[in-house]
């Protein structure tokens, strides 16, 4: 039973980024806008986050700038794909190269520490947080992988659940998948279709910014080069394989991480009937699993539908 | 892709693209004064790096020859209407083809396992685009996100077969044994030393020429063929190719092979040309860099040439730039890259009202 807590605990530490990067790219898919740049958006926020966080050695102060920066990067995207109307793909693309590119090389200059910034204090950082009982709760698998987390976990589980409240149940949330499936009508209707669609990107960026500013504060705790490693992606897949659906988007999370929380485990051990599975096989499950999705093979999953079509109002 | 302009045909075809490249430059430019350094002489640092003598001119063009590669590969599906962004895992599984083939047969002669390791890269490259391709065209899922899935399965793949399977015994690191001389394609020096004429090793080879004689057949096919005809016109217009009677999912999946084995030739050129041996992530990102070369060359041959010679200038260059300034590191080339893509490829229509408005003014007189 220890071995399943310590999966559980491990799956939910990895999810956590996960969860929060694919609620961002809900928001920005379910308005119409693309979004590959979920990475690029992490990976700023993680790296304004070791910054600030290691300046002003507080952990608050690292998560607002982790969020900062994750806008900043999600507004370009939408100036790009609302203001200028350009490819949102190919938008994307460009801003995760961008971002992998010039954050090694500010970090470099600024700390010369060769591509990352120096380690953080434990007073910098998000620990998990001590309750009452705290070395109950230590000794006792069940309840650490419960409650043994850092704040930004419970904020995650918050935010899941205001999120598919905003999305389904507020009059934001209707504007939101309006103008994503027909902007025309939406606009017709007298919605502000850019201002939604800004809006949307705003949150991204915010969602993404948290998920960026996790890695940094309560995971390594300095910033390494390219240190999302296709994070952003992985998020993008499970918000597919959630078929745009909040609740289904987290499940897709869990899942992924758990394959990976599994992986880890399962090194080097052999399984009864199929033996020992290369740690490869186990990594590529959750892209496998996309694809297969795509395909329709299990169930349609069926994008907003204006999704990638640059909103020009008609005359 | 691009949407009607106003504009007369050359200010579209040069003027913007340089504007755009000129605007990318100018943000590097901005970002290398933020961290202390100069600009302009990391400019002139950089082009004397490509440019300035013998073996970076070599280099130049070595890496040029991977980007024609990548890029003719991006602007095949471009063409269909499809944006392949899985260049880099195309080529990491046309790497493992060529790698096959040579670690199999490459105790026979050069004439008999270089063709082989050619069209092996192309079956390879071909195949693992093809998947993607299909599923496009007959399951509806997008091209975009398959892809990117299929470069995590590359790299997943092949980072299991390097370390479990193909690493070479008794090593340590993660790649094969070198591949035996008489498949190695020949350098450029040493033709040129058969020629009597003395030139500088570099791994510039002769998948140069290959390339060279790729962009020409690249233009043939796509403009000169009644199968470029149709791809042209799926890509432009589904819906009319479909009612004209093209088999709109015949041409999305060969458009997808073709895409693939281009980039697939690129693995020839790093591994048979250079490293003569697999290492792991040998792709390095010239797929990616790939979709800038086809942005910026407007997807026509001839531009594809000139902006891979500045993707190739740009890394070479880069390269030796952070010899001399060790603050400006590759990173800064992989920055630059990605202002390109973005105001040639998202923001091609940031300089297009203002031109119009500029060209209309002008008419006006």
């Amino acid at each position: 039973m220890d071995s399943f807590f310590s999966v559980l605990d491990a799956t939910i530490r990895v999810a956590t980024p996960l969860v929060l990067a694919a609620l961002a790219g809900l928001f920005s898919e379910r308005s119409g806008i693309v979004d590959l740049a979920l990475e690029g958006k992490m990976l700023a926020a993680a790296f304004a986050a070791a910054c600030v966080a290691y300046m002003m050695q507080s952990p608050w102060a690292g998560l607002a700038a982790g969020m900062a920066a994750g806008v900043m990067v999600a507004l370009l995207h939408g100036i790009v794909s609302i203001g200028y109307n350009g490819n949102q793909l190919i938008s994307g693309v460009a801003l995760n190269m961008m971002v992998s590119g010039l954050t090694p090389v500010l970090a470099l200059a600024w700390f010369q520490q060769g591509g990352r910034t120096p380690t953080l204090d434990d007073a910098a950082r998000f620990r998990s947080i001590e309750l009452p009982f705290a070395d109950a709760i230590a000794a006792s698998a069940p309840l650490k992988a419960l409650f043994g987390h850092n704040i930004l976990v419970y904020l995650a589980v918050l935010v899941i659940v205001v999120v598919s409240w905003v999305v389904y149940k507020s009059r934001f949330g209707l504007r939101l998948r309006a103008v994503g499936e027909n902007p025309h009508a939406a606009d017709a209707a007298g919605i502000n279709v850019k201002l939604v669609r800004y809006l949307a990107q705003s949150i991204s960026g915010a969602l993404c910014g948290v998920a960026g500013a996790y890695l940094v504060l309560a995971q390594t705790g300095a910033f390494i080069q390219d240190m999302t490693a296709g994070k952003g992606y992985l998020a993008l897949a499970a918000l597919i394989f959630g078929k745009w659906r909040p609740w289904a988007a987290v499940s897709g999370c869990l899942l992924f991480a758990f394959t990976d929380a599994i992986q880890i485990r399962l090194q080097g051990s052999a399984l009864p009937l199929i033996g020992s599975i290369p740690d490869a096989f186990i990594q590529a499950i959750p892209y496998v699993l996309t694809v297969v999705l795509l395909a329709g093979f299990m169930g349609k999953a069926v994008a907003p539908k204006a999704i990638g079509v640059p909103f020009v109002k008609s005359r | 892709m691009s949407q009607p302009s106003n504009l007369p045909r050359w200010a579209t075809l040069w003027l913007m693209p340089v504007l755009n490249l000129f605007a990318a430059l100018l943000v590097s430019g901005l970002v290398i004064t933020l961290i202390g350094e100069d600009p302009v002489e990391c400019l002139q640092l950089m082009i004397n790096g490509a440019f300035g003598y013998p073996e970076g001119i070599g280099y130049t063009l070595f890496y040029t020859t991977s980007f024609i590669f990548t890029g003719l590969a991006v602007a095949a599906a471009f063409h269909a209407g499809l944006f392949n962004i899985g260049g880099e895992g195309q080529m990491y599984l046309a790497g493992l083809g060529v790698t096959l083939v040579c670690l199999g047969l490459d105790f026979l002669p050069g004439w008999v396992v270089i063709p082989l390791a050619l069209l092996a890269s192309m079956v390879f490259g071909a195949a693992w685009a093809f998947i993607p391709g299909y599923l496009q065209a007959k399951r509806g899922s997008h091209i975009v996100v398959t892809t990117i899935m299929f470069n995590f399965i590359a790299s997943a793949l092949m980072t299991w077969l390097l370390v479990d399977k193909l690493i070479m015994p008794g090593s340590q690191t993660p790649a094969t044994r070198l591949f035996a001389e008489s498949a190695w394609i020949p350098m450029l020096h040493e033709l040129a030393a058969n020629l009597g004429i003395e030139l500088p090793q570099t791994p510039l080879n002769a998948t140069f020429f290959l390339a060279l004689i790729s962009l020409v057949v690249f233009y043939l096919m796509v403009w000169r063929s009644r199968w470029g005809y149709t791809l042209r016109t799926v890509g432009l217009n589904e819906k009319a190719a479909r009612y004209a009677g093209m088999p709109v999912s015949k041409v999305i999946i060969v458009a997808m092979c073709f895409s693939g084995a281009l980039a697939g030739l690129a693995a020839v050129n790093e591994l048979l040309g250079s490293t003569h041996r697999m290492n792991l992530a040998f792709t390095n990102g010239i797929g990616f860099v790939g979709i800038a070369v086809a942005l910026m060359g407007r997807n026509h041959p001839f531009g594809i040439l000139l902006s891979a010679l500045l993707f190739g200038a740009l890394t070479q260059g880069g390269l030796d730039l952070s010899f001399e300034r060790p603050a400006i590191t590759h990173e800064m080339i992989i920055l630059t890259q990605g202002l390109i893509i973005l105001f040639c490829g998202a923001l091609e229509n940031l300089f297009q009202t203002p031109l119009a408005l500029a060209f209309k003014q002008m008419t006006k007189r």
